[in-house]
């Protein structure tokens, strides 16, 4: 039995982090995620962990001290948002071009401009061709879980690409709710020791991050495509090993009320629980609707996806972030593609919504399913491409 | 893991070191970077006095140097760049088109 406690989403992050006690922490403070760092170098200054906690001056050198701390063969994490993670581009494909297994725990933040501190998803979608693994978490306790996870699935030798955790700004980073931790001792072993088979530390001459020639690069840039590939079955593997202490099941995605359902609604992180109290609600009415809640958005659940979402009549996608592709969101794009081989696939249309911190409330998910209903009665998708939330559309 | 004097152009993408990594030291001396050159220095022995002035403007370290006195170049890693032909006062140096 774990320990009952009652925490925010960057508290759940930090105490985490405490718990694994990583070798290096470097980290530069952005709203909504600055609590993680402030916290965690409290317990640095108590001496509560043996970090070597690295206040840098930019996240571009926060993630370039993970990176080289990686390589030297120690465990690093990091923690940013919207801009910071921007700011850290060119060194996330560093990361997971030299293979290094960074973790990093993002707190959703709109990008600039304009200048806006609040939720959605622009920052971390925005880095979804990075090559990094992206974990998306509901509430404060799968924050605490799937970062706890991240570190083995980054680690693992078939894998060796880094791992971001997100959940979202203010909604669950500063909302304080229940939460049970697993004990430090049990969290230690879980994560156990970073043991990379090579590093710069080791002894052995190695040289990481070498100029790459038009001979050899796009070999590497397939092993790192191949590892993407791999590492959906060690997220499953790990997830399974999680769920046996801990008692909390994970799998790619978390399909709520889908088995009969005809309309489904595709949510990341916390809109999961507004949608799925819309869902209970409609359900007492009789309407067979559902939601799939994507945890794993890269590597991206094709089949996977395609399959749970086979029998159902529409869907909508939810993105909390424009790609400004004028088709549609990110996740949109990726659902839709992969429902495309089914001998029968659903309608689906596409709802950005909830940008920079734009309040979603359960009547807003209520718009996108009678909007589905219209859909499976017209039989005909209509537009695709649709906002809710937006004052006047 | 394949050290660079092993690497070649047949091996697939599964058997390349993973992201890259170059493992063991000195690998530049198994790299073939005169490759690279358009012009060919060439040493008149018969010309040279061994005065030294070439060896040290060469960034590829290819004038090898014996016992005080100056050998053939290393055209494994010269880059044709023609400071030493620049730099000789006793014409014993000469810089061509390479003929490849």
């Amino acid at each position: 039995m774990g320990i009952r406690e009652r925490l925010s989403g960057n508290e759940a992050v930090a105490v985490a982090l405490k718990q694994i006690d990583p070798d290096v922490v470097a980290a530069y403070p952005i709203t909504p995620s600055t609590e993680v760092p402030q916290y965690f170098a409290q317990f640095v200054a108590d001496g509560q962990v043996n970090t070597e906690f690295v206040t840098v001056e930019s996240e571009h050198s926060a993630m370039s001290a993970c990176i080289t701390a990686t390589a030297a063969g120690g465990r690093s994490a990091t923690i940013t948002s919207a801009c910071g993670l921007a700011l850290m581009w060119e060194l996330l494909y560093v990361a997971s071009g030299s293979r290094l297994p960074v973790t990093l725990a993002v707190v959703n933040r709109a990008l600039s401009g304009p200048i806006n501190i609040n939720n959605d998803h622009s920052d971390s979608m925005g880095a979804r061709d990075s090559g990094w693994i992206q974990l998306y978490s509901e509430n404060n306790q799968e924050a605490y879980d799937n970062y706890i996870m991240s570190l083995r699935i980054a680690e693992h030798k078939d894998v060796m690409l880094p791992v971001m955790t997100c959940q979202d700004g203010f909604i669950t980073s500063h909302a304080i709710e229940n939460i049970e931790l697993l004990e430090d001792d049990k969290v230690k072993k879980f994560v156990g020791e970073y043991k990379p088979e090579h590093s710069l530390l080791s002894g052995e001459r190695l040289s990481i991050g070498p100029y790459d020639t038009p001979m050899f690069y796009f070999e590497h840039q397939y092993q790192r495509a191949r590892a993407m590939v791999d590492s959906k079955k060690v997220i499953l593997e790990v997830s399974k090993e999680f769920g046996e202490l801990s008692g909390r099941h994970y799998g790619l995605f978390e399909e709520y009320k889908m088995e009969d359902a005809e309309r489904a609604i595709i949510v990341l992180n916390s809109t999961a629980g507004t949608a799925k109290a819309v869902v209970d609600e409609l359900r007492s009415k009789g309407e067979k609707v559902g939601i799939i809640k994507l945890r794993v958005f890269r590597p991206f659940p094709m089949e996977e996806l395609a399959k749970a979402l086979a029998h159902v009549k529409a869907v909508a996608v939810m993105d909390k972030a424009e790609s400004f592709s004028g088709i549609g969101g990110p996740v949109f794009g990726d659902v839709r593609s992969a429902c495309y081989e089914l001998k029968t696939r659903p309608h689906i249309i596409n709802y950005i919504y909830g940008l920079g911190g734009r309040d979603v409330p359960m009547s807003d998910i209520q718009i996108v399913f009678d909007a589905l209903k219209e859909v499976v009665k017209n039989d005909n998708p209509g537009e695709i491409y649709r906002h809710v939330g937006v004052r006047g559309v | 893991m394949i050290y660079v004097k092993d690497a070649n152009l047949n091996l697939p993408w599964n058997e390349v070191n993973v992201a890259g990594n170059i493992y063991g030291g000195g690998t530049s001396l198994d790299v073939n970077t005169g490759d690279w050159r358009l012009f060919i220095p060439a040493w008149i022995e018969e010309k040279c006095k061994h005065c030294m002035l070439c060896f040290p403007t060469c960034a590829d370290s290819s004038i090898p140097v014996k016992n005080e006195k100056r050998e053939d170049f290393d055209f494994k890693h010269c880059k044709g760049c023609g400071v030493c032909y620049k730099v000789c006062p006793f014409d014993a140096i000469t810089w061509e088109k390479e003929d490849k």
